[in-house]
């Protein structure tokens, strides 16, 4: 092992989270007021998982009041206290990004995978 | 502090999370450990400085014999990569065969000057090596990327000293100043500073306290 991916493995989440793109999700995540932290969920479709190890980054994507609000966050962030997976979604693609351009229906409506289909969690980052 | 610096090598960059979640920039340099090799000495040598050497492995057969007998003088092993680093003040001493160790040195916060051999980009023109503007790819332009005038017909009449020209470029000598410390590793000899260091990965580097911040708290 590379002294950088020692560097980084002490820094990843572990088990690393286990869900794809087209998976409904709630991240829950630690905001800082003052010296309070409080922890906010933010809930949405993942749209789009990308990177390696400790730079991998995931989008979420939900539609609040009629706006559509997208919130990347980097996966092995120590912001994010959990990430719940909802709803596995059965998708076709890696990156949902035409959800961007639905309205109504079309724009939440995802069918829902079957249970064996659903992302595994990865117990060792290592295989990053 | 024994020396006011240490050798390394620049092995790559990733990132760090902070406490509050924002991400930093690292680049990861094997720091050492070192060996002092010599001890220069002002009677000796005209100036005070020690010459480290970086500890890897290196067949014996890669070193030359003057160089192999001039570390055998302190039974030191085949090293690649010796430098001097100067010492400023009397507080620092070494003895030839004294080892340098990153913790020793450099904690998180600390800030450092890495001074490496920046990438070859060989032979380069105006516009990469000077950022030189360049003329319109169209429209009739027939001036691309050339210099221009580098010198006028009537006065000057010849090309000034030091006129930025084409040439080689890259393959220097470049510190990185005021460098901020991350992180030690004092277990695997890892540094981590933020931001880049000049140099390709796996290129030698030099790492010393920093001369910027020492002037800064003299005024």
């Amino acid at each position: 092992m590379s002294a950088i991916e020692k560097v980084t493995r002490a820094q990843l989440r572990a088990p690393v989270p286990g869900f794809r793109p087209g998976d409904s999700v709630r991240v829950h995540v630690k905001i800082k007021e003052g010296d309070k932290t409080r922890v906010q969920p933010f809930e949405g479709v993942v749209i789009a998982r990308r990177g390696r190890a400790v730079q991998e980054t995931f989008t979420v994507r939900k539609v609040s009041f009629g706006i559509g609000v997208e919130r990347i966050f980097p996966l092995h962030s120590p912001i994010i206290e959990s990430i719940e997976v909802l709803r596995s979604g059965r998708v076709r693609r890696a990156k949902l990004y035409y959800l961007r351009g639905k309205k109504g229906k079309k724009a939440t409506r995802i069918k829902e995978a079957f249970a064996e289909t659903a992302a595994p969690e990865v117990e060792t980052p290592a295989g990053q | 502090m024994a020396v006011p610096g240490l050798l390394g090598k620049k092995l790559g960059m990733t990132q760090v999370f902070a406490e509050d979640g924002s991400v930093i920039p690292v680049t990861v340099l094997k720091a050492g450990p070192c060996v002092v090799v010599q001890r220069k000495t002002k009677d000796n040598d005209g100036y005070e400085a020690v010459q480290l050497g970086l500890v890897e492995f290196i067949k014996p057969k890669r070193v030359n014999k003057p160089e192999t007998g001039h570390l055998k003088k302190n039974n030191i092993p085949p090293l690649r990569f010796l430098r001097e680093i100067c010492l400023a003040d009397a507080k620092e001493e070494a003895k030839a065969g004294d080892k340098v160790l990153v913790e020793q040195l450099f904690k998180a916060n600390d800030r450092v000057d890495v001074i490496g051999t920046s990438k070859g980009r060989g032979w380069a023109g105006f516009v990469r090596r000077h950022h030189f503007r360049g003329g319109a790819a169209s429209h009739g332009s027939m001036f691309h990327r050339a210099p221009g005038s580098i010198g006028a017909s009537s006065f000057p009449s010849r090309v000034w000293p030091g006129q930025r020209m084409a040439g080689q470029m890259g393959t220097d000598r470049v510190t990185a100043r005021n460098v901020k410390v991350v992180q030690v590793d004092a277990d695997e000899h890892l540094l981590l500073v933020k931001g880049a260091v000049p140099g390709a990965n796996g290129g030698y580097v030099i790492i010393r306290r920093t001369k910027k911040a020492a002037k800064r708290s003299k005024r």
